[in-house]
């Protein structure tokens, strides 16, 4: 709100009501973690801390890619499986062809702005549903997963330097005493650069621009599915992204991997003030909701909570969260 | 003489309608042209094609004397057509300047935006239609009226020679649409080229220079505004003289009672409403918006709670908490609403005649008679002359009167007795309008009991046998219909207001 009060115009999405949905949320998250260090002195431990922001880091990056489509009025529920394939073709470029560590990178990368762009062209070119559309690449990505991997894992045992792109910490060598993992610094590096792309390009503007009344932007003479098609080539890339740092965590590509990650996604960006019915989100909420998932997991862990119970918690607290967002609209 | 635009021949096929026959019109520059026509003549779809909105199958387009396709919004935009369309095509959104810059974003290299410029830019296209307003922001927070001003200037800041206004006035208030026809002749005496489209026939007068006249496709005619009557106009959309035919008021004395509501009040919207409807008659709600016509409607229907007050149908008191049991009691209630709140739009004519009597056409496990429902329908579909190939037919298809009369076919079917019809000629065509007097009529002949409620004295004074008027929350009084009312009547008692109320105020 401050951020808003300094710099009006500055951000479509922080103008928005869904500033009071972000507050609501950061106040959410941060009685969670007032809660959990109460009840538990383990709960505050930098080593926690560190768990807490290593274990956001994937759902993050996916949370950040779901935002773009989501804010179109889409959905995409291929991202977790999408990230799982882009593991794969990693382990295919490094493990299978043995090429260097870049290739791989650039591999999975461009694998995921790939099936991105095929989801978009059956959104925006073929008129299917978002939601029918992607679920089929989904369950196509799953599948192409383990056929190429033949069902078993694909460790990375050719390229030593493959681990540290999420587990090194690249802070910890500059800074001693902060041993931030890379996998977290590249999911705010991510969140910063989408966050600029929402707010400051031409591919954001649309971003909202479509959420809000495609058929006004198309009226207006813009290429509408030619920038729905490039959203969602580039939640395809962010995809990517998250499929090399959940590779590299465990330093293997695991084929069966990913499904339900797009839910637990699409719960962040919700949790985090984003509108399903598009037009408005940020980046910023979606980290925060990110963030409220691991910590309730964590601290629920921490307090020796059965997992089954851990997973009803966090169905209440999407529901909960969508009906304030809810409630408050209907207050406008 | 130079024209701005001129469009021969134009023709143009939606799948099952001919939506455009040999179609043409002529724009000058510097000059207000009406484009008049009921719904479905083909007014929106020829400007639409102008806009490149819809490719024509046939026909010549010509802008400054040169034959141009116009491929698509954006060729539109470059051979200087904007268009306003009738329903506001803003993104709520999104800021004010981003809405009028919207595909025209100022960048910088990598696809960045030039926030600054941008709002720039949109700032000068505010202050040439003397719009003061901060172009940062947003459009959700801002008046209809307001988001109508940001679509022109979205249109204009286009450097548009032709600017295509659909219906612009449809929901401004009168010192809105006097601020609107401001900016449109500031735009006249520079030169713009205005297609006016509007049903209003006093902004005619106001503000255009030359009608053109749209009827099933087809061009009727261009005439001069200032010299041609209204009347002549009129029938010129309608294709005949339309009479202005005066309520018959029937004798009712021995008619029998089929509604009585005693006291009827809900907090500060009905105040002790009492009145009484006989089989036969049509009694007009009349009153200026807000008086609590609707409020009244809803609460004998059910729909809302109400505070005190007894509604006795056909002489036994009803205790009505709900539409169902106002359904029950044979109260039927035709919103002003049809598409939202009467029509099932996407299913067909018979799914929404038998809407409300499914338990009379189905068996123990709820399978429909569709044969059954089939007959009823088609009887309907007869009796009220609904305009429709078949019953099967999807009612979004059907003109807005054939709409209404597929909502008052439902109500008959479930034998309800007591109509209240909320609006029944809103957004409805001229000539349909006629029509709907007349089934409202011969409704009452069949003794059924009416309540209609109409913002259009016209209209009132044209349907009634009695006239209630309203006025904050109060029945004021109740005329007789017919010729021995008039509208100075009515309107004296609309604005009677309380003088416990005025206290209350001050």
């Amino acid at each position: 709100m401050s951020v808003n009060a300094i710099k009006p115009g500055w951000d479509a999405g922080l103008k928005s009501s869904g500033a009071y949905q972000k507050l609501l949320a950061f106040a959410s998250l941060v009685a969670l973690i007032v809660v959990f260090s109460l009840a538990s002195p383990n709960f505050l431990q930098t080593s926690n801390i560190i768990a807490i922001l290593q274990a956001t880091s994937v759902n993050g990056v996916l949370a950040i890619g779901a935002t773009l489509v989501i804010i179109t009025g889409g959905i995409d529920l291929s991202v977790g499986t999408l990230m799982t394939f882009c593991a794969v073709i990693a382990g295919v470029v490094l493990t299978y062809w043995g090429l260097p560590l870049p290739f791989g990178i650039v591999a999975a990368i461009a694998a995921g702005a790939v099936c991105g762009l095929i989801s978009g062209t059956l959104v925006a070119k073929m008129r299917i549903p978002p939601f029918i559309a992607t679920l089929g690449m989904m369950l196509i990505l799953k599948g192409l997963s383990l056929v190429i991997s033949g069902t078993k894992p694909i460790y990375f045992n050719g390229t030593p330097s493959f681990p540290t792109i999420s587990t090194g910490s690249l802070i910890g060598a500059v800074v001693p005493g902060l041993p931030i993992p890379n996998g977290v610094l590249i999911l705010f590096l991510v969140a910063g650069a989408v966050s600029y792309v929402l707010s400051r390009t031409v591919l954001g503007r649309y971003c909202f621009a479509l959420g809000s009344n495609e058929e006004a932007v198309r009226l207006s003479g813009v290429n509408t599915d030619g920038w729905k098609m490039a959203i969602y080539a580039l939640t395809g890339a962010i995809c990517g992204i998250a499929g090399l740092l959940i590779a590299s965590r465990l330093n293997s590509a695991q084929p069966a991997l990913g499904q339900g990650y797009e839910l637990d996604a699409i719960a962040a960006v919700v949790i985090g003030g984003t509108s399903l019915s598009g037009g408005r989100g940020t980046i910023l909420g979606t980290i925060i909701g990110a963030l409220i998932m691991s910590v309730l997991l964590n601290g629920l862990r921490i307090l020796s909570v059965a997992q089954e119970w851990q997973t009803v918690l966090t169905g209440s607290i999407i529901i909960v969260a969508v009906y304030a967002d809810m409630m408050r609209r209907r207050g406008n | 003489m130079s024209y701005l635009v001129r469009m021969t021949g134009i023709d143009k096929h939606f799948p099952g309608v001919h939506a455009l026959r040999d179609a043409r019109f002529e724009l000058q520059p510097g000059e207000v042209h009406a484009l008049m026509g009921e719904n479905g003549a083909g007014k929106s779809t020829l400007m639409k094609v102008l806009a490149g909105i819809y490719q024509p199958d046939a026909g010549k387009i010509e802008v400054a004397g040169e034959e141009v396709t116009v491929a698509g919004p954006r060729a539109a935009q470059a051979l200087g057509i904007g268009i306003i369309h009738q329903e506001l095509s803003l993104m709520k959104d999104l800021t004010v300047a981003q809405n009028i810059m919207i595909g025209r974003e100022p960048r910088k290299s990598f696809g960045r935006l030039d926030e600054g410029e941008l709002n720039r830019r949109a700032a000068a296209a505010l202050a040439s239609i003397h719009m003061n307003i901060d172009p940062r922001t947003l459009v959700s927070g801002l008046t209809i009226a307001r988001q109508q001003m940001i679509e022109i200037a979205k249109a204009l800041s286009n450097r548009s020679r032709i600017l295509i206004m659909d219906e612009p006035t449809a929901a401004l208030t009168d010192s809105e649409i006097a601020e609107l026809f401001a900016i449109i002749r500031v735009l006249k005496s520079e030169g713009v080229g205005i297609v006016y489209i509007s049903h209003k026939m006093d902004e005619l007068k106001r503000i255009a220079d030359r009608v053109t006249v749209m009827r099933d496709g087809e061009f009727v005619g261009t005439v001069g505004a200032a010299e041609t009557p209204v009347s002549t106009i009129i029938s010129m959309m309608v294709g005949r003289a339309l009479t202005d035919e005066a309520v018959r008021v029937p004798d009712l004395t021995h008619a029998p009672t089929a509604l009585e509501v005693r006291n009827l009040s809900r907090g500060r919207a009905i105040r002790n409403v009492s009145f009484t409807l006989r089989r036969g008659e049509i009694l007009g709600f009349a009153g200026l918006m807000g008086a609590g016509r609707t409020e009244v409607a809803r609460a004998i229907f059910g729909a809302d709670p109400r505070d005190s007050g007894e509604i006795i149908v056909d002489g036994q008191p009803r205790n009505i908490r709900s539409p169902r049991e106002a359904v029950h009691a044979g109260i039927g209630y035709l919103s002003e609403d049809r598409k939202n709140f009467g029509l099932a739009l996407g299913m067909d004519v018979r799914a929404n005649i038998g809407m409300a009597t499914l338990k009379r056409y189905s068996d123990g496990l709820g399978r429909i008679d569709e044969k059954g429902l089939a007959v009823a329908a088609r009887k309907y579909v007869a009796s009220l002359a609904i305009r429709t190939p078949s019953d099967r037919q999807e009612v979004r298809l059907l003109s807005g009167g054939n709409q209404q009369k597929v909502v008052v076919a439902k109500w008959l079917l479930r034998d309800c007795d007591v109509l209240i019809f909320d609006e029944p000629t809103r957004g409805i065509d001229v000539g349909a309008k006629a029509e709907i007097y007349r089934l409202l009529a011969s409704l009452a002949e069949q003794g059924k009991a009416l309540i209609v409620i109409s913002s259009e004295l016209p209209e009132i004074l044209r349907v009634s046998h009695r006239i209630a008027v309203m006025c904050e929350g109060r029945l004021t009084g109740i005329l007789p219909g017919g010729a021995a009312t008039s509208q100075e009547d009515i309107m004296h008692l609309a604005t009677q207001r309380d003088t416990t109320s005025k206290e209350h105020a001050a």
